[in-house]
């Protein structure tokens, strides 16, 4: 095995690691300090959650090193954090402090409207967001090790990321079906190269681990995308714009674990206190899933 | 038989797949209700040690698991496992429990190897198993080992595998590797 291929493997490893887990956006050592004692299985350290990015407007970019580090050094969980689409330096910034999960995100304002990072010339791992398996495979072919929904960021509304999830997954079942001397026009209308397309069409899954992103404000909302098939969640502004953030985190947390007993899910939804103010996607003015396809 | 398998964060699947493939039967172990069910041997698997160790607590199945182990119950520990078996962990950040089931009189230092960019594969030998893969990601090594734990792994000098009485510990991931030598010697123990 190249070296290359050999980076490429154990960063797609890490990301199964994180599997039956909880990833957590935030903005201080303390946040994040609180994200691992609630049981978070990483954190995302960015400068603003995604409901303040949207709320305050103009250009919003990847965070300060030294935040960062200030939130490396506050945890022993892995440590992600975002760079814009097709920002390449900021991507070399986050490669040179020793990042653990690079994400290159649409919730950030792109710096390329048409080439996203050329992710295989990285030694560090990136996460990307999509919408369809189009999206996630033409990722995975540009170097991402892992794949998240993009959902909608910083609404706290679910319906984006769950139709993101079952978009992906109707298209993998379909590729599934398909007899082997169709794969190639299926490649062709999906824009991705033919040997992606066979993967998922062999394994009935992408060849990265897949979590839901983008709206998860609740326990039942988490443990919803985990029925639908994600493997671990990210949660955004969910968290630190509630009422008890540590409540509800670690409530997030035991929902994933346990998805399916409804019973606990029960237990664990209540005296919450407030839930994140959400905004439904016909009241917001941008959608952030419309950007890097 | 029948393998307990840890599942409340991390590559449990992994293990499973392994098990599977030599013939044994896996159970999930999720919450509480989940350890009345019989099996024969216990599997911690890599993951997040701090997650894996506070719901353990949390969801109440921290005091039989450890019963289980320290009443001979086989267990096969990998990464976040073997952190969860040592008797002191080293490189704590302020607040982290000192120790888990503590069941292994070793001390482990997490996150050994540094970051992601300090991940790596290679391979070397586990006594009385022959050359083996070992991939290492974010791993631990064991930093000493107290009486009665036999080395069983040693990379660039750092110990990274360890039996003591029905434990097997190992740094690494056994499951992200083709080879099924470790899972089928831990399939011995039972």
């Amino acid at each position: 095995m190249t070296a290359a291929n050999e980076r490429y493997k154990l960063n797609k490893e890490l990301a199964q690691m994180l599997k039956g887990g909880v990833i957590m956006d935030v903005t201080t050592p303390e946040q994040a300090h609180i994200a691992e004692e609630a049981g978070a299985c990483a954190v995302m350290a960015l400068e603003r959650i995604p409901a303040d990015i949207r709320a305050a407007g103009g250009v919003s970019r990847m965070s300060d090193p030294k935040m960062i580090r200030g939130i490396q050094e506050a945890v022993s969980i892995p440590v992600m954090a975002k760079c814009r689409i097709g920002h390449f330096v900021e991507a070399q910034v986050l490669e040179a402090i020793e990042i653990d999960y690079i994400d290159e995100s649409e919730v950030l304002s792109p710096a390329d409207d048409v080439y996203h990072i050329n992710k295989r010339s990285f030694k560090v791992p990136f996460v990307c967001g999509a919408k369809d398996l189009g999206e996630a495979l033409r990722r995975i072919n540009e170097g991402a090790s892992m794949i998240r929904t993009k959902g909608e960021p910083g609404t706290g509304d679910i319906v984006q990321a769950v139709r993101h999830m079952r978009k992906m997954n109707s298209e993998i079942q379909k590729l599934t079906s398909m007899r082997e001397d169709e794969l190639f026009e299926a490649a062709k209308v999906l824009q991705v190269p033919y040997d992606l397309v066979q993967y998922v069409h062999d394994n009935g899954r992408l060849p990265v681990v897949n979590f839901a992103a983008g709206g998860v404000a609740t326990p039942a909302d988490a443990a919803l995308m985990m029925q639908l098939g994600a493997e671990g969640v990210f949660v955004g502004s969910g968290i630190f714009k509630s009422g008890n953030p540590a409540k509800r985190a670690a409530s997030i947390v035991k929902a994933v674990t346990n998805y399916t007993d409804a019973k606990l899910i029960a237990e664990l939804s209540a005296d919450l206190g407030e839930a994140m103010v959400g905004i439904n996607e016909q009241e917001i003015a941008l959608l952030m899933a419309e950007r890097g396809k | 038989m029948k393998i307990g398998v840890l599942a409340l964060q991390g590559a449990f699947a992994e293990h499973e797949k392994v098990l599977e493939q030599l013939g044994a039967e896996c159970i999930e172990l999720r919450q509480d209700r989940d350890l009345s069910e019989p099996y024969d041997a216990l599997v911690l698997p890599g993951g997040e040690s701090t997650v894996q160790g506070k719901l353990l607590k949390e969801l109440g199945m921290f005091d039989t698991i450890k019963s289980q182990i320290q009443n001979g119950m086989p267990v096969l520990a990998t990464c976040a496992g073997a952190i969860l078996l040592a008797e002191t962990i080293d490189g704590q950040i302020k607040g982290q429990p000192e120790q888990y089931f503590g069941t292994i009189p070793m001390c482990i230092r997490r996150n050994a190897y540094g970051r992601q960019l300090g991940s790596f594969h290679t391979e070397a030998q586990v006594a009385g198993i022959g050359t083996v893969p070992m991939t290492f990601i974010r791993a631990p090594y064991i930093a000493s080992v107290g009486d009665g734990v036999e080395v069983l792994a040693v990379v660039e000098e750092r110990i990274v595998g360890v039996k003591h009485k029905n434990q097997m510990a190992f740094s690494f991931h056994p499951e992200l590797d083709p080879d099924v030598r470790i899972h089928k010697a831990f399939l011995k123990m039972i």
